[in-house]
């Protein structure tokens, strides 16, 4: 692992509904290059929207979030360039109904890397064997399985060869036995050498590929550090409270 | 040619059959019938004026829903609620003026849609006809579709804002977290699930603007129920050349119906 800042975020707030409700208070956190974070903590903790202005899905209140050395919250900056370069896997998948899993996958590279039809079902296809479900490009969303749709939706992602790969709750929606195919697909994307920020109630999985956990709460980052730092020696009071509920 | 003096149709022959009884007033219940087709139908070719008329009506309906469709969706559009709180992405002059111009236009959009729905079709049609056009010559078709056009555009609006505002919310962020444009996300993937869900309603709408253009008889223009209108005035039949055009309508509206319905299956089984 290199040392090479990808992500840095500074001061990071977001208010909503006129500032009554403060999801992220002032957030500081560097990804960098070839890192797997995961960020743990309870429900209302800010996770997700810590994760979703990460590529701008949400509008900082306050504070910065920089992409290879580029503040994204300018402006000035063609966000949808930055957002090509950060894949996101949603808790819903959200696969687009209407099209075939194969367009599913090659719209975005067709229209925006300009590949021809041909090149981006080449890539298509070989993500899709690589997730096992080359069988199933012709199919539509509904025709498959929670646990086939997350994992379609996390080589959506990869078609437009991103740089970081970001997570929200990911299996959070599934059916417990297809929990297992989903994360496995994501380690194997981790061993690659993937950078990942990956929302998670998975305590399993974060024990296993993270490099670094960070846990929230009450919209800060309470506590970081590593796995074992984590689970096995917590500083923080409000983090052993939470993973003596979580871990039984 | 002898051969054309020979072929009276087998119409005319059974008009002159029963010719005899419509002098004497003694027509029986069929006889009646057959007179009053052959007077609104085919005698002097009357049928062509009914076909005529009804090429006109599709002539307007047509190109009316094409506008419609295009003007109703541009005010769905203006009308979504992250256009109408759109704020200027920077503090430049240009940014603030771009932001300026969208909230006006989506402002616009709302007093257009609840003064088209707020006021009668015939009124517009009159405004139109006599007050926009009133000294200018232009083919009454036109008026017909520049009026039920901008009147259907009002109703399509609100179909297609429904519509998209029942597509979730995650498929725009799946969109716009691929690197899609805005533009380019309403286009490939709200649109085409917004059009899915408001089919149904679209169907009720296209029906109606078809019924509707029957108001242009108002300003002259021939389409069907004119056609049917002139037809009467010629042979002093009450009902026969209304029911005659009111079938044809029912033609075009089943069809419509029809059509519609294999459309909406065909989507179905596509994607559920």
């Amino acid at each position: 692992m290199t040392t090479d800042t990808i992500i840095s975020v500074k001061g990071l707030q977001k208010h909503f509904d006129d500032g009554k409700l403060k999801a992220l208070q002032g957030v500081d956190a560097d990804i960098r290059r070839g890192e797997v974070v995961v960020v743990i903590g309870p429900s209302g903790s800010g996770k997700s929207t810590f994760l979703r202005c990460l590529n701008l899905l949400e509008t900082p209140s306050a504070g910065t979030v920089s992409v290879e050395g580029v503040d994204i919250t300018d402006p000035k900056v063609n966000i949808n360039r930055h957002r090509e370069k950060m894949g996101m896997v949603f808790q819903h998948f959200n696969l687009f109904p209407h099209m075939t899993i194969l367009r599913n996958m090659t719209l975005a590279p067709m229209k925006l890397l300009k590949k021809s039809k041909a090149e981006a079902e080449q890539k298509a296809m070989e993500l899709l064997k690589r997730v096992g479900l080359a069988e199933r490009a012709n199919a539509y969303p509904s025709q498959l399985s929670g646990g086939q749709t997350q994992r379609i939706a996390i080589v959506r992602a990869l078609c437009m060869e991103p740089q970081v790969m970001l997570f929200d709750e990911p299996t959070s929606a599934l059916d417990p036995e297809m929990v297992g195919e989903v994360l496995d697909v994501m380690k194997q994307l981790a061993h690659e050498g993937m950078t990942m920020v990956v929302v998670t109630h998975e305590m399993g999985f974060a024990r296993e590929v993270a490099d670094r956990v960070l846990f929230m709460d009450e919209g800060k980052i309470v506590e970081e550090g590593t796995p074992q730092q984590i689970f096995e020696n917590p500083q923080h009071p409000r983090t052993q409270d939470f993973l003596a509920k979580v871990l039984v | 040619m002898s051969a054309a003096v020979e072929t009276v149709s087998i119409f005319e022959q059974w008009w002159l059959a029963i010719e005899p009884a419509v002098q004497a007033n003694t027509l029986n219940f069929w006889q009646t019938i057959y007179k009053e087709i052959y007077l609104n139908v085919i005698k002097d070719d009357r049928w062509l004026q009914y076909l005529k008329g009804l090429g006109v009506t599709l002539e307007v309906s047509f190109f009316a829903i094409l506008v419609g469709l295009l003007l109703g969706t541009v005010l769905a559009i203006l009308r979504l609620p992250q256009v109408q709180n759109v704020s200027a992405r920077g503090k430049g002059f240009f940014a603030q003026l771009g932001a300026g111009v969208v909230k006006l236009l989506s402002k616009f959009a709302g007093g257009y849609i609840n003064l088209i729905r707020g006021t009668p079709l015939l009124l517009q049609v009159l405004i139109i006809n006599f007050g926009i056009f009133g000294s200018i010559r232009i083919d009454k078709v036109i008026i017909g579709v520049i009026a039920c056009g901008l009147n259907s555009a009002a109703y399509v609006a609100e179909i297609v804002r429904g519509g998209i505002m029942s597509v979730e919310k995650g498929q725009t962020e799946a969109g716009r977290s691929l690197g899609l444009s805005s533009f380019s996300t309403m286009i490939y993937i709200i649109l085409p699930q917004a059009a899915k869900s408001a089919l149904p309603a679209m169907c009720n709408e296209f029906i109606s603007l078809i019924k509707e253009t029957s108001i242009l008889s108002y300003i002259a223009l021939t389409e069907l129920t004119k056609a049917g209108d002139y037809i009467r005035s010629r042979t002093y039949s009450a009902f026969t050349p209304y029911i005659v055009s009111g079938i044809l309508y029912l033609a075009v509206v089943l069809t419509l119906t029809w059509a519609i319905g294999k459309l909406e299956r065909r989507l179905r089984n596509s994607d559920h």
